[in-house]
């Protein structure tokens, strides 16, 4: 087996087949590594993020399952149990409803219902988000309902360098991790930094230094989130920009010393902003940074309504208008 | 033996005990009896086979349409039915209009059938909404994307019907991929045990997107129900005559009180999965063939050619009529009228909510306020 991705592969890379060499990897270093789910062997996934793994590593790692979510989830939790290091992949966001159960019953508690004896080493792939002109249940932003569950972490890549390093810190990590994959970023190109290993899984990441009013984005929309801060500074106001990458635990800390630094704070995510992890942010920063605040902390996301039909999704979805609206309000408040 | 395959029948209705494929009419178009089943078909004339001839060519040309318009980027997506046109129409031709169908995503042949505008099947796969009709208007659900849900709603509506002493029968439609959900499996458990009005009607088309079904079950589908309690038969997909011929036996076991039964249609999904589906990743064109060989439409028209039942004439005259129909939905499709940005927030709750308003009324303000510019 090759395990010379590095010296030879590319530097740049979509995030999808960056995913898809940090699987790689996975299954090279760790022979207890296997992925399961729904048509990610020789179809190598619906978005192919699986591809020509099962023809290298064989169908006993890289398994096609029934085409059953709880299933896939349950039967993770026995194979960690057994020692192996299970990667599922769950289809499209709105197909994890049927495996719910089981994530939050069973993988999210059994470590704590067993006094820390059974580990939980499940890595959960979720293709996520809008944008894509799908059909119901194709587009949705869940990552709210897993971060209310104790026991789980949460985390997101909105680039191919974290792409291919989270998804591998994930697999390495002892507790179940959600990985959830912004869809519509599959084929956005970015550069592999080597250095970005070193950056542990929990850390937010400044992505672009600002002095007037940071922006909080997660997965698909820091890509949105910088575009904003490009036409910000055009207008002459310096947008800082995070890119939180975890939201279980949420770092904190990275948000708050660019507040403390900024006084404002725009947070933006595809979820509706009700319950959102915005209010999370929101309520932590109050308590944190409430001297420093210019204004009140402004939220842009998706509204009370079920993800909608795709010809509506462009006013659903956060846009570069909505965020620099919300940027705007918090210097009119 | 299942208690309830026991219960005296109104025909002959037979246990559907063995995993024998029913077929009335050969691959090459012979007319076969069968013992049990060509009871049920009897009334059914060379005109009444005309007809149904009729339904799998318009159905056919439905089907192709939308996905040319797919493929012309006027639909995001499309589940095309191709190869499955008799396992839908013989098995919608065999319902009462008042019975209640639980479809899928696929079952544009069955809804040809409810008399749904075609149109409107195709407003959910543009991206328009997410149903094309109102489900009480035909007695027929919108698609269901989450695999297996509907067979559970069925099972409740038919027991809403048992209830009721109605003398409806609920069907529901999902493929052999589906069986493997957990909702399949309890759909089952609750018809069985509630001696529920439906009837389980499973198109095995051999394929659930890349997986073949002998990945989701070592043994028949029809097997599956069984072991639920719920009888179950196999009939040849492709055999429309077939087809009608077990649904009628299986809505007749329904609205005489002896409970569910499962029909696994024995078919083969000819293209892929959906339009974004690549099926030479994972499946031998030679299996491709050999299903062609077997294709709903070719059989009936051998049988109808031997019989004389079919001429030039006629024929032009049916393609004639699936030409009409393609062009309709054409013209349908292309003056969609899109829904307004508001129109978001309607029909969120059945009552007032206090916060969707206010995000409407926030959301009015924002889009008011582009207002005169050209952003
Ligand atoms: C709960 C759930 N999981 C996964 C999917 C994705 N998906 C859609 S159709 C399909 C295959 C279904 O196969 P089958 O039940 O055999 O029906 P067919 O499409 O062949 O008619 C899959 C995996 C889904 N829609 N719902």
């Amino acid at each position: 087996m090759s395990t010379a991705i590095s010296a030879a592969a590319p530097t740049t890379l979509p995030l999808g087949k960056a995913l898809n060499a940090g699987l790689r990897r996975a299954l090279e270093n760790d022979p207890k590594v296997v992925l399961l789910g729904e048509d990610i062997g020789k179809l190598g996934g619906v978005f192919r993020i699986t591809d020509g793994l099962q023809k290298d590593f064989g169908p006993n790692r890289v398994i096609d399952t029934p085409l059953a979510e709880s299933g896939i989830i349950g039967t993770a939790v026995g194979l960690a149990m057994r020692g192996y290091r299970p990667v599922c992949e769950i289809q499209f966001d709105g197909f994890i409803y049927p495996g719910f159960d089981q994530i939050v019953s069973q993988v999210a508690k059994l470590h704590y219902r067993t006094s820390g004896n059974v580990k939980m080493p499940i890595t959960i792939r979720v293709p996520y988000g809008g944008g894509i002109g799908a059909i119901e249940h194709h587009s949705e932003s869940p990552e709210g309902y897993f971060a209310a569950t104790a026991g789980l972490r949460v985390v997101t890549c909105s680039n191919a360098s974290d792409a291919q390093t989270m998804i591998q810190q994930a697999i390495a990590s002892d507790d179940p991790v959600l990985f959830f994959e912004p869809k519509r970023r599959y084929w956005e190109k970015g550069q592999i930094d080597p250095a970005a290993e070193t950056s542990p899984l929990h850390r937010a990441r400044v992505v672009a230094p600002g002095t007037d009013v940071t922006v909080v984005a997660y997965g698909p929309l820091v890509t949105t989130a910088l575009q904003a801060a490009k036409v910000a500074a055009d207008e002459g106001r310096s947008v800082e920009v995070i890119d939180l990458r975890s939201i279980s635990p949420l770092d904190v800390d990275t948000v708050a010393a660019s507040v403390q630094r900024t006084g404002r704070l725009v947070i933006t995510h595809e979820a509706p902003v009700f319950l959102g992890i915005g209010a999370e942010i929101a309520a932590r920063i109050g308590e944190r940074c409430f001297y420093h605040l210019e204004a009140p902390v402004a939220r842009v996301g998706g509204f009370t309504v079920p993800y909608p039909p795709a010809k509506l999704e462009e006013h659903f979805l956060p846009d570069v208008d909505r965020i620099l609206d919300a940027v705007d309000r918090t210097f009119t408040a | 033996m299942c208690p309830a395959a026991t219960q005296s029948l109104s025909k002959d209705v037979p246990l559907f005990d063995t995993d024998e494929i029913v077929q009335l009419i050969t691959e090459t178009g012979q007319r076969r009896t069968h013992p049990d089943f060509s009871a049920w078909v009897e009334d059914i004339d060379l005109t009444e086979l005309r007809a149904l001839y009729e339904d799998l060519v318009v159905v056919r040309r439905i089907d192709a349409e939308a996905t040319a318009l797919q493929r012309q980027g006027e639909l995001g997506l499309w589940a095309p039915l191709l190869g499955q046109e008799a396992a839908q129409v013989g098995s919608a031709r065999a319902l009462d209009p008042g019975d209640f169908v639980f479809a899928s995503y696929r079952e544009h042949g069955v809804a040809y059938c409810r008399d749904v505008d075609p149109t409107h099947m195709l407003r959910f796969w543009r991206g328009s909404t997410h149903s094309g009709w109102n489900p009480f208007d035909y007695n027929m659900t919108t698609p269901a994307i989450i695999v297996g849900a509907q067979a559970l709603h069925a099972t409740g509506y038919a027991l809403g019907m048992q209830f009721d002493g109605s003398d409806g029968a609920a069907i529901t439609y999902f493929g052999d991929g589906a069986t493997s959900q957990g909702d399949i499996s309890e759909a089952f458990g609750f018809a069985a045990s509630f001696n529920a009005p439906v009837v389980f009607f499973c198109q095995n088309n051999q394929w659930a997107i890349s997986e073949p079904v002998s990945l989701q079950s070592r043994v028949s589908i029809a097997a599956r129900g069984r072991g639920f309690g719920v009888p179950s038969v196999r009939v040849d997909g492709n055999d429309v005559l077939a087809v009608i011929a077990v649904t009628r036996a299986a809505l007749e076991r329904a609205r005489e009180g002896s409970g569910p039964t499962l029909i696994e249609a024995v078919t083969y999904r000819m293209g892929p999965h959906t339009t974004s589906d690549d099926p030479t990743r994972y499946r031998p064109a030679a299996l491709d063939e050999e299903w062609k060989r077997k294709d709903p439409l070719d059989r009936i028209r051998a049988l109808l050619d031997s019989a004389g039942a079919i001429d030039d004439t006629y024929l032009a005259a049916v393609q004639q009529r699936a030409d009409d129909t393609a062009a309709a939905l054409r013209r349908g499709c292309l003056e969609t009228v899109e829904p307004e940005p508001m129109s978001l927030f309607d029909n969120v709750y059945a009552e007032p909510h206090p916060l969707v308003d206010e995000e409407r009324r926030q959301f009015a303000a924002y889009l008011d306020s582009f207002e005169g510019t050209d952003a």
